[in-house]
């Protein structure tokens, strides 16, 4: 196949840990096939051959938290045919959307002895929060088969085969036993699946990075963690971490005082 | 007087993006600034208030490359805080899953990131046109540290295995087994790794570093030890900041730390082999001493022959800590919070990364303070740009402009851990 001819690939960074695009550079027995199957066109981690867009499939890590970067994501979007958001940041603005639970000024004062020099929004924001995106994969980190399998989906024009059902069903399917019924809190039957459950098989229980499924019932899950001694602490405490601004996880942490 | 203003708008084959400022005056560098942009996330502001149970799964999210190092200098600061001491097999599996991190992130920057440099690609997939075997034998020791990660830890990115007083679960004999085959073969491909870039042509260029690293009595040092220099610091990690202070700068939202009584100083690989020398393997030293290095090595262009010879340590260590290993009774040790302070510092692979909470009596966090290897190492490297661009000031800026990003990616900056849009402007006057 030509160079002209190969769907032309794009990697974009913004807040986050650069972890969900380490997952494509994970896939060791996959990426020298797929630098075949794709021109990879921007992928500043990776190479210093930057080429200008249009892009075919632009995958974008992290959350907006700069005026900056608002302005950078239309840019992105402007130049790519498919946008896919890949991990909890892009998805659900991150770990970072904490400061959307407090006032920012009090954040920088605690971390910066010159807050004068740091420029940041009161808020944490996924990218579906600015402009139009194709496909949510969701994940802190993802999971790199499910990358794969997206990447290949855009390519090759059909929908993803990413389930959306709770963790739950990976335990089944792995014949993992319920950590619950040992006594365990866990947040899988609430969790949207994809990490192929991989907390209850460490016998412990899952702590919801992969985000809230469709349709989560939350209140029925904290009740059941109440009655294995959980307390609203605690519950706040684990609706809040990585998918904390999704929205049925930030109105369950809302539910639960300190 | 001629202005003259080159611009690179990012660095690449790094993780996360920067800014670089040299400026040139009268034939003389008069100031180069790493500028560090990442936005940053304020972990040490939302840590306030969470609990030590969930403090080793938030601060992995520091950084996807190095989650091992923030979970390890936590609960180590949580066990100092609660007086629990984790020996024994649980302790040898620490140390197990931290090769594991050395060995893919080692891995990583060595062959995709930092060889291309030597040998005038832009990356290692166009590398691999030429050089197929060694990408192909640098993907394969990546997947073998990752493959480590992921029995120990459950997935190579965020591991979710790792908690105060050990682990959630411990690994059977039956399931390091494999892994031990993988690091067999990993550790063949890593001596290979080393004499293939030690052959690569170095720039002749040496600086007088303070190195800092951690120094242990028995050990090439992954979780303990005393901080020493190869000045006069030796020290507690308890008494760090007796030592050094972090300052804010204007062009960086990674604060710069600093010794306090002499400034700029440096961690990392370099940092750790000259301080440890006599604590790797007589196998390793020899490796060393065949590369063309002595106990210590102060060009820093070198560091990824250095970088070369941890991933073989970490193999070997790995394989003699499998063989010895017998699973523990518990998988971790009972953790009874109490109000108090507690300290941790452990070698990440790009440097010493320290930690500090105060706890209350439920354990709580009141204030936490996290002190990563890259901000650490911002002045140092600043100081090398300062003098890399001196010794080329004659040279075409294009040269200049390569030389200065291969200084930084000298260190592995990891700037996620700090920083974001690394842009190069030269100006000449």
């Amino acid at each position: 196949m030509s160079e002209r001819k190969r769907p032309r690939l794009a990697v974009w960074k913004f807040a986050s840990c650069d972890g969900c695009q380490l997952s494509l550079l994970d896939c060791e027995d996959e990426l020298l096939a797929l630098a075949g199957a794709v021109q990879i066109a921007n992928f500043p981690e990776a190479s210093s051959a930057i080429e200008d867009g249009p892009y075919d499939l632009s995958l974008v890590e992290g959350s907006i938290t700069t005026a900056h970067d608002k302005e950078r994501i239309l840019k992105v979007r402007r130049q790519s045919k498919h946008l896919v958001t890949i991990g909890a940041c892009a998805t659900a603005g991150g770990i970072q959307a904490l400061r959307n639970f407090a006032d920012v000024n009090d954040f920088i004062a605690a971390v910066y002895a010159s807050p004068q020099f740091i420029k940041t929004l009161a808020t944490s924001t996924p990218i579906s929060a600015h402009v139009p995106v194709d496909f949510e994969l969701h994940g802190c980190p993802i999971n790199k088969a499910q990358l794969i399998e997206v990447i290949s989906a855009f390519l090759a024009g059909r929908k993803p085969a990413i389930a959306a059902h709770s963790v739950c069903i990976e335990c089944k399917r792995n014949g993992t036993v319920c950590v619950m019924v040992q006594g365990i809190p866990c947040l899988g039957p609430v969790t949207h699946a994809g990490c192929g459950a991989i907390c209850p098989s460490f016998r412990r229980g899952c702590y919801g990075c992969y985000g809230p499924m469709d349709t989560p019932n939350t209140a029925a899950l904290a009740r059941e963690w109440r009655a294995l001694g959980a307390t609203p602490r605690d519950l706040r405490r684990v609706f809040r971490s990585f998918n904390a601004a999704a929205e049925p996880f930030a109105a369950a942490s809302e539910a639960h005082g300190d | 007087m001629a202005t003259k203003t080159i611009r690179v708008d990012y660095l690449t084959r790094i993780e996360g993006e920067g800014g670089l400022d040299l400026r040139i005056s009268d034939g003389r560098v008069t100031s180069a600034q790493l500028s560090i942009f990442e936005p940053p996330r304020f972990f040490e502001a939302f840590l306030r208030g969470r609990g030590y149970v969930e403090t080793p799964d938030l601060v992995a999210r520091i950084c996807g490359i190095c989650p091992i190092a923030y979970q390890m200098s936590a609960v180590h600061a949580i066990e100092h805080a609660f007086g629990v001491t984790v020996d024994g097999q649980l302790r040898a599996l620490r140390r197990l899953i931290y090769c594991g991190e050395w060995i893919e992130s080692h891995a990583l920057h060595v062959v995709m990131l930092h060889a291309p440099d030597f040998l005038g690609f832009p990356d290692a997939i166009q590398m691999a046109r030429e050089h197929g075997d060694m990408v192909r034998s640098g993907l394969a020791l990546k997947k073998a540290g990752n493959e480590l990660m992921r029995v120990l830890g459950g997935r190579e990115i965020h591991p979710v295995n790792v908690k105060a007083g050990g682990f959630y679960r411990v690994p059977s004999r039956a399931e390091l087994a494999p892994v031990a085959e993988s690091l067999t073969r990993a550790h063949e491909l890593a001596v290979s790794l080393v004499r293939w870039v030690a052959a690569f042509p170095f720039p002749h260029f040496e600086r007088d570093y303070e190195f800092v690293a951690l120094r242990h009595p028995d050990e090439y040092p992954f979780n303990e030890g005393r901080l020493v220099s190869n000045r006069d610091i030796d020290i507690d990690i308890a008494d760090y900041e007796t030592q050094f202070e972090e300052r804010h700068v204007a062009h960086s939202t990674a604060l710069h730390s600093l010794l306090k009584r002499r400034g700029a100083y440096l961690v990392g690989p370099l940092a750790r082999y000259a301080l440890n020398f006599d604590r790797l393997p007589p196998s390793v030293q020899a490796l060393a001493r065949e590369s063309g290095l002595g106990p210590s090595c102060r060009n820093p262009f070198q560091s990824i022959v250095v970088r070369a010879l941890e991933i073989v340590y970490a193999c070997e260590e790995a394989l003699k800590l499998i063989a010895a290993y017998q699973p523990p009774a518990l998988a971790a040790l009972p953790v009874r919070p109490r109000a108090a302070t507690g300290f941790g510092c452990t070698e990440a692979p790009r440097g010493m990364c320290w930690h500090r909470y105060e706890f209350d009596a439920e354990g709580t966090i009141h204030a936490a303070r996290i002190v990563p290897p890259t901000s650490q190492n911002q002045p140092s490297i600043e100081a090398d740009l300062a003098a890399v661009a001196t010794s080329a000031l004659d040279q075409p800026d294009e040269f200049i402009r390569d030389r200065c990003e291969q200084t930084i990616r000298n260190h592995d900056p990891c700037i996620s851990c700090s920083a974001h849009f690394l842009k190069l402007s030269l100006h000449r006057t």
